[in-house]
């Protein structure tokens, strides 16, 4: 074969191998439009069908009302201030426990095989069905603590609930501080505490509040492991303290789903709205201080 | 506090003069004997014994991964917060063994600065980054001691008349040149002894470049410098002794003029007239 025969050959596998790529490059793109519209469809469809049932059943009475056993004058004022003083305490509990243990477990726990085997469980505990926290709770907190079915007993279970997520959240936040940062401050004579203090937590804060955001969101979401632990499902009473019954949000909703009458469901769909707002709310007041804490840090 | 007897000590060690270096009766600042570093089971600096000498600029030349900046690191335990590493041999600042049990890592790291390769300003205003170290080890007594010792500070590092408008603003708005300035200032405002530095200016400009080069000249009147860098005519134009440094060796050790003129062993002659590494 001539020199230039070779070269105009070689010149059409690399053509071929071209064209080749740029279709694989448009391909995958579309491939993953489509997953992206089944995904959003899936959400949207969702929304509409709450919306469609309960939006009507949304009003002012609905919010501030009890416990009823005729549906249109059953409210969710019980199960609203419920969770939220559940999810109050849980964070007061969880927070500066799970905090604390990471910044253990980051900056001073070092890289012994005791250490993997404490963070290989952590990951582990974070995957476990919650209804094992609730049977936990039950037998810890309720039974052999004497808490009873209170508020704290119901904190208490999900702050045990939350404790990996937040300790693992907050240990990939400290990671993400550069060691130069690190080194900066120990080459002033800083000591190890200030510099987690002074130079390594505010950079990491932004990280280690949304971690702290997504795992209370999980938390306000959770019902199995508090109907184990015997929140109530029938409440005229707003929990007035850490000793009361309780009961939150997602019982509620179950408990109306699984009653017969329709008018019932449409209570349930009411109540998953305001659940939505609620988390809706919790996450934006998440944006709003991740994004004031990083405009501090950068002045 | 014992930052007002510094000056005192280095203007004797300055009226001492300047001898030579294998002189072994001269004054010597860092005085390090059989110095051996490892990385978990490997050894990354082998036998190392130099005597530094107060108020001049040493430089420690060689390839990368020579053991140069490792080595520069055992000189304010910088290397201590790796783990799995350790040290055996003596150094001396001082006279006083910095390995010893019991020694303060944070006193020493306060009198033996240091700045880094790559600029590591705070994310903080130009003003905090000067005054976290002065506030840390407790070294102004007033508002406006802090604020004075923060201008004397960025005047040292020569970039006082390019921020003293702009103090609150955030240091990473600076040019790369200018964040490094601000590193030497932040380690100067503590007042060491010993200004390490880690390859200052490998990241800058050739502009910016010569600024911390005449910096370093200035400063030698002051403090005791030990520089490492990967630039040869950069350490023939700001130091007085080289060190240089080969597969964690100390090959040789000797006025730069003669380590770049007249080198007593092969292997340098060879590095420095790039002939390797």
């Amino acid at each position: 074969m001539s020199d230039a025969g070779e070269i105009a050959l070689r010149g059409s596998l690399v053509t071929r191998a071209l064209t080749w790529r740029r279709v694989a490059d448009v391909g995958f793109q579309i491939l993953a439009l489509i997953v992206l519209v089944v995904a959003l469809t899936c959400l949207a469809a969702l929304i509409w069908d709450i919306v469609s049932d309960g939006v009507g059943r949304l009003s002012w009475s609905f919010v501030t009302s009890f416990s009823s056993r005729r549906a249109s004058q059953a409210g969710i004022w019980h199960a609203l201030t419920g969770s939220i003083f559940v999810i109050l305490v849980t964070a007061v509990l969880a927070v500066p426990i799970g905090v604390a243990a990471a910044i253990y477990l980051e900056e001073y726990g070092g890289r012994s095989a005791a250490a993997r085997i404490i963070e290989l469980n952590i990951t582990n505990l974070a995957a476990v069905p919650s209804i094992i926290y609730g049977l936990l709770g039950l037998g810890l907190f309720v039974r052999m603590m004497g808490l009873g079915r209170s508020v704290l007993a119901g904190a208490s279970t999900l702050a045990l609930l939350v404790l990996p997520v937040i300790i693992l959240s907050t240990r990939e936040a400290l990671r993400a501080v550069p060691g130069s940062l690190r080194e900066g401050s120990y080459a002033l004579g800083a000591t190890k505490w200030q510099t987690i203090w002074h130079q390594v937590l505010p950079v990491a804060a932004p990280g280690i509040l949304t971690g702290l955001i997504l795992a209370l969101s999980r938390a306000i979401g959770e019902t199995a492991p508090l109907i184990t632990i015997g929140a109530v499902t029938f409440a005229t009473f707003a929990p007035d303290s850490i000793w009361s019954p309780f009961t939150v949000l997602p019982i509620q909703i179950f408990n109306w789903v699984s009653r017969p009458q329709a008018d019932f469901h449409a209570n349930a769909a009411a109540g998953i709205l305001v659940l939505v707002l609620l988390l809706l709310s919790m996450n934006a007041a998440a944006i709003w201080l991740r994004d004031r804490y990083q405009k501090k840090g950068a002045v | 506090m014992s930052t007002t007897a510094r000056p005192l000590a280095s203007l004797g060690q300055l009226a001492s003069g300047r001898q030579d270096s294998t002189d072994p009766s001269g004054p010597c600042k860092i005085e390090v004997t059989g110095l051996n570093f490892f990385y978990g089971e490997k050894r990354a600096l082998q036998d190392i014994s130099i005597r530094i000498r107060p108020n001049v600029v040493t430089a420690f030349i060689g390839p990368s991964g020579c053991g140069k900046s490792t080595f520069l690191r055992t000189l304010n335990r910088m290397n201590d917060i790796i783990p799995g590493t350790h040290v055996d041999g003596q150094i001396l600042i001082d006279n006083v063994d910095i390995y010893r049990s019991g020694m303060d890592v944070v006193q020493l790291r306060r009198r033996v600065g240091m700045v880094f390769q790559k600029s590591n300003p705070f994310p903080k205003s130009i003003f905090e980054n000067i005054s976290y170290g002065l506030r840390i080890n407790g070294m102004a007594a007033s508002k406006s001691d802090l604020i004075g010792r923060v201008e004397e500070s960025l005047k040292q590092a020569a970039l006082w008349d390019e921020v003293k408008d702009r103090l609150q603003e955030s240091a990473l708005a600076l040019s790369g040149g200018q964040q490094q300035r601000l590193c030497i200032a932040r380690a100067l405002a503590v007042r060491p002894d010993i200004l390490l530095m880690d390859e200052p200016a490998s990241a800058l400009d050739p502009i910016a470049t010569q600024r911390i080069e005449e910096l370093v000249y200035d400063l030698k009147k002051t403090y005791t410098i030990v520089i490492v860098t990967h630039n040869m005519q950069q350490a023939a134009r700001v130091s007085d002794q080289t060190a240089f440094f080969w597969l964690g060796r100390l090959v040789e050790y000797d006025r730069t003029e003669k380590i770049f003129t007249a080198p007593a062993e092969k292997l340098t002659e060879d590095y420095v007239t790039g002939r390797f590494g």
